[in-house]
């Protein structure tokens, strides 16, 4: 930071508008190149650990999964992504070690108690059931609405769940195959929960292609040269 | 020697007897906001002591340098500077705390006890000071931040750093980890923090008057 220095060392009482500005500018430059150096040195750590997260989220949704690739909707088809586009909204697919289909896992979000609640849960459409719910982020109050990722039994009230009809959260107790247990002192949050992923479904359900007919799992190998991006290998 | 004892007069000045948080009563919102835990009061302690050691000992050094027209300005460059390398290396060595931490560490940058110090200490004094300034009113606050995220934990959770303290029937105080709980505990800290000043000042009054009379 010795530039600064050279700049002038008068120290009148009134230094010119030039000097003041000159400050200024050599003192943004360097915060400039410093920001640069840190975002660069950190920028694929950063990215490595979101995959991660990612990655570790859908393993959690898909129970049977050990394998996963990005899906992109385009033109009505679903189809094998390695690239990250704008503005995408992808959905992941599971696969098993034999390459088997193990479910998708769909990001959705909504209104929480306070602030947006981002959800990823795994829906098999072989018998229209969600089979895992993760949060992905939320700021719902520590102690109370946080239960709905801090709560393993709330957590497992998504593990085996029918979407038909639209699921309902209870406060009753479940007894039917579309309920959860509403967490108590936390109904909001749970209701929430329950909302984003209907709100999931809405728009995501039809558009899946009919079971059996899901895309295959592709050897990621083969596309190494772009596959970077995401990385679809177990670690 | 004289300069030993002064350094370290500077360190105590901010650990203890002008502690930032429970004597000056600054830097509340990020103190309020991230204390409903242990860890997470000892990561923001980090990350803000490590903002006010660089920018102390960068201010110091260029004091000379930066006109005083500009020099709120420069202050705020150099503390942005160092807080965006903190949230840069937390986002990319532990993710975890850093998404917990969320806004609050882009906020350092307006922490006003940062600011104040860079205005009234490292900006008129020499390294040396303001370095010995910057590691006592930075473990002043690290110190506030953990013994106020220790407390809540306690009650609010029931634990400590993670580690369950109580038995099973152990019914948490829900409130403690709420906002209000901030607030309560940080008024018994400041209570017990201006009984001891009261005391001592009592204290010193009477050995003066003992002297006084001998």
């Amino acid at each position: 930071m010795s530039e600064e220095k050279t700049e002038q060392d008068t120290g009148s009482e009134e230094p010119s508008p030039h000097r003041l500005i000159g400050t200024l500018a050599v003192a943004g430059l360097l915060s400039g190149i410093i920001i640069i150096a840190i975002y660069l040195v950190t920028f694929e750590t950063i990215k490595e650990n979101k995959a991660r997260e990612l990655r570790e989220s859908v393993f959690r949704v898909l129970p049977d999964a050990t394998k996963m690739q990005k899906l992109l909707l385009k033109e009505g088809k679903l189809v094998v992504s390695y690239k990250e586009e704008k503005g995408e909204e992808p959905i992941y697919a599971g696969y098993d070690d034999n390459d088997k289909f193990a479910g998708y896992a769909i990001p959705s979000d909504g209104p929480g108690f306070a602030d947006t609640i981002s959800v990823l849960y795994g829906y098999r459409p072989a018998d229209r059931k969600v089979i895992g719910m993760w949060i992905l982020a939320s700021r719902e109050t520590p102690g109370l609405g946080d239960k709905i990722y801090k709560d393993a039994a709330f957590v497992a009230n998504f593990d085996d769940l029918a979407i038909d009809p639209p699921i309902v959260a209870t406060k009753k107790g479940k007894s039917k195959p579309n309920e959860i247990d509403a967490i108590t002192g936390a109904t909001i949050s749970s209701v929430a929960v329950a909302k984003i992923i209907n709100k999931g479904n809405a728009y995501w359900v039809s558009k899946l292609p009919e079971p059996g007919n899901e895309p295959a799992y592709e050897v990621p190998a083969a596309h190494t040269a772009s596959s970077r991006a995401v990385d679809t290998q177990a670690p | 020697m004289a300069k030993e004892k002064l350094a370290y007069d500077e360190f105590m000045k901010g650990l203890w007897r002008e502690n930032p948080v429970f004597v000056q009563v600054l830097g509340l919102c990020p103190l309020l906001a991230v204390t409903n835990s242990a860890v997470n009061g000892l990561a923001m302690g980090l990350a803000s002591f490590f903002v006010l050691l660089g920018s102390s000992i960068l201010v110091s050094l260029l004091k000379n340098y930066i006109p005083k027209q500009v020099r709120i300005s420069c202050f705020i460059i150099i503390i942005a500077t160092f807080v965006t390398v903190v949230d840069y290396s937390l986002a990319a060595a532990m993710p975890v705390i850093h998404k917990d931490l969320g806004a609050f560490i882009p906020l350092i940058v307006c922490n006003c006890l940062i600011l104040g110090r860079m205005e009234a200490f490292a900006s008129r004094n020499t390294l040396r000071m303001s370095v010995a300034d910057a590691f006592g009113m930075g473990a002043g606050f690290l110190f506030a931040l953990v013994a106020l995220g220790a407390v809540r934990e306690i009650f609010g959770v029931g634990e400590l750093f993670g580690i369950t303290l109580f038995g099973p029937n152990f019914e948490p105080w829900v409130i403690m980890i709420l906002p209000p709980g901030g607030f309560i505990t940080l008024g018994v800290m400041l209570l017990y923090f201006n009984w001891v000043e009261e005391k001592k000042n009592k204290i010193d009054k009477q050995l003066a008057a003992e002297d006084g009379v001998n």
